[in-house]
């Protein structure tokens, strides 16, 4: 197990060595992250990691994989969705073209989900969906759109609760072991790398999704990072937050209007 | 001095939690944090009914907020609950530990590191072995840990694997639980 020193010890070499900044990631869960990487690996102190991560190029894209928590699944928090289909899908419906930023996407569960309720509604066909997140891993399996069917009886159930109109069966094609989902509603999406500390504005988005990100910094980076999207959003753009982060503690509160306060869906009014 | 109190439990803690609360005295103030397995995206009145039961304000935890006396700390569903260097609480959304998120493991391991011998933990009824893994590293690091008795435990699984991973946690029944509470922090 590391200590503090040494964790703050190991994200200062790994800024120098490789440009990525984690100094405002929250550090309990870094630590966390980090001893169970090193159990994986049968590192026994921070000085075999720092050594191992400095010398060995390869095992360094293993450990931002396994240190960025990359968890989710389709639908998650149907009443959430449900609010997003009926208060923000009306509004983005009268631009001739919608654009949307998922932001920390993980394996593209929340980004598909969102096209299929897009499609039933009869938006998808103008929308562009950027789903980006720091792993190239969970870039990679977005791109590739493959599920085990293990939760898709969740899934499936989360799926009618939204309002689901048809069958999540006629999104995917299955053999039995995994689902992968169906080409129409995959091409709409850019699944692209995008690091929310160094990277800046790319695109004006008109609904920006950043679900269960913010919890993993500390509160100077939320700061920063909800600027970042006050910054992408148009007038009267959407911010949807995870059921537990809020924009209530931050400046650019007084710039949004609050659409649910439960499902943490944000307008941009100023 | 920056402490506090875990207690965890699933299946037939509930009550536990309730007679013990009912019990301690109201000059007690030392933080409490309550982990207990809930059904996910399940509406409850579990917060209420503590409130009704204790001196304490009750409140469920929100991401990065001060851990401060004379609360009762609930999880939220669907989150593991960890604790930052400067006293803080933060939200975590990572994978289940033992089918269960909050995982009683996380959020004493996570707490134990903090406070090491300022903390104390108790793990009462439950019917897995959620638990007994945190509760062992809380020894380790000089906190005092207690678990239900396992005679009077509802169900005895998770006092019982906690025993089993460790043997010198204290084993007291409910009643006692109380006591030594009241002995410790009043």
């Amino acid at each position: 197990m590391i200590n503090l020193s040494e964790l703050d010890d190991l994200l200062f070499a790994i800024k120098k060595q490789f440009d990525y900044d984690f100094s405002n990631y929250s550090k309990a869960s870094m630590m966390r992250r980090i001893n169970r990487f090193m159990d994986l690996k049968g590192m026994k102190n921070g000085v075999d990691l720092k050594f191992e991560l400095i010398n060995n190029p390869t095992i360094f894209k293993t450990f931002i994989n396994e240190i960025v928590v990359n968890v989710s699944e389709f639908f998650r928090d149907p009443s959430f969705y449900k609010v997003l289909t009926t208060a923000v899908f009306p509004y983005l419906d009268s631009y001739a073209n919608i654009n949307i930023w998922s932001a920390g996407c993980s394996f593209g569960e929340e980004a598909y989900s969102l096209n299929i309720l897009l499609q039933e509604n009869n938006l998808l066909h103008k929308t562009r969906l950027y789903a980006t997140d720091i792993s190239t891993n969970a870039i990679e399996k977005s791109r590739k759109g493959i599920y085990s069917n293990t939760n898709f009886k969740e899934y499936t159930k989360n799926y009618f609760e939204c309002g689901g109109k048809n069958s999540l069966n006629d999104y995917f094609v299955s053999d039995g072991k995994d689902s992968i989902i169906n080409s129409e509603i995959k091409k709409h999406i850019l699944f692209t790398n995008h690091n929310l500390v160094t990277d800046g504005v790319f695109k004006e988005c008109q609904l920006i999704l950043c679900r269960n990100v913010l919890i993993y910094f500390d509160n100077e980076l939320q700061e920063r990072v909800l600027k970042l999207f006050y910054d992408s959003l148009p007038i009267y753009g959407f911010l949807a937050l995870g059921k537990k982060e809020s924009l209530r503690f931050s400046a650019v509160y007084k710039n949004f209007k609050e659409i649910d306060g439960i499902e943490k869906i944000y307008q941009k009014i100023k | 001095m920056k402490e506090a109190i875990l207690i965890g439990g699933s299946a037939g803690a509930f009550k536990c939690i309730l007679s013990i609360l009912k019990a301690i005295d109201r000059t007690i103030e030392i933080p409490i944090v309550v982990v207990l397995h809930r059904l996910k995206n399940s509406k409850s009145n579990f917060e209420s009914l503590l409130q009704l039961n204790t001196h304490y304000t009750v409140k469920e935890i929100e991401d990065k907020e001060p851990i401060k006396k004379g609360i009762l700390y609930t999880t939220p569903s669907d989150y593991h609950v960890l604790l930052e260097h400067d006293y803080t609480f933060s939200l975590d959304g990572s994978e289940a530990v033992n089918y269960s998120r909050p995982s009683i493991d996380v959020v004493f391991e996570s707490f134990a590191m903090i406070f090491k011998e300022n903390c104390m933990g108790i793990l009462l009824s439950g019917a897995n072995d959620d638990g007994a893994k945190g509760l062992k590293l809380m020894a380790e690091l000089d906190g005092k840990t207690i678990i239900q008795d396992c005679q009077e435990a509802e169900y005895n699984t998770m006092p019982l694997a906690a025993k089993n991973s460790y043997k010198h946690h204290q084993e007291l029944n409910v009643e006692n639980i109380i006591k030594l509470l009241n002995n410790e922090y009043k």
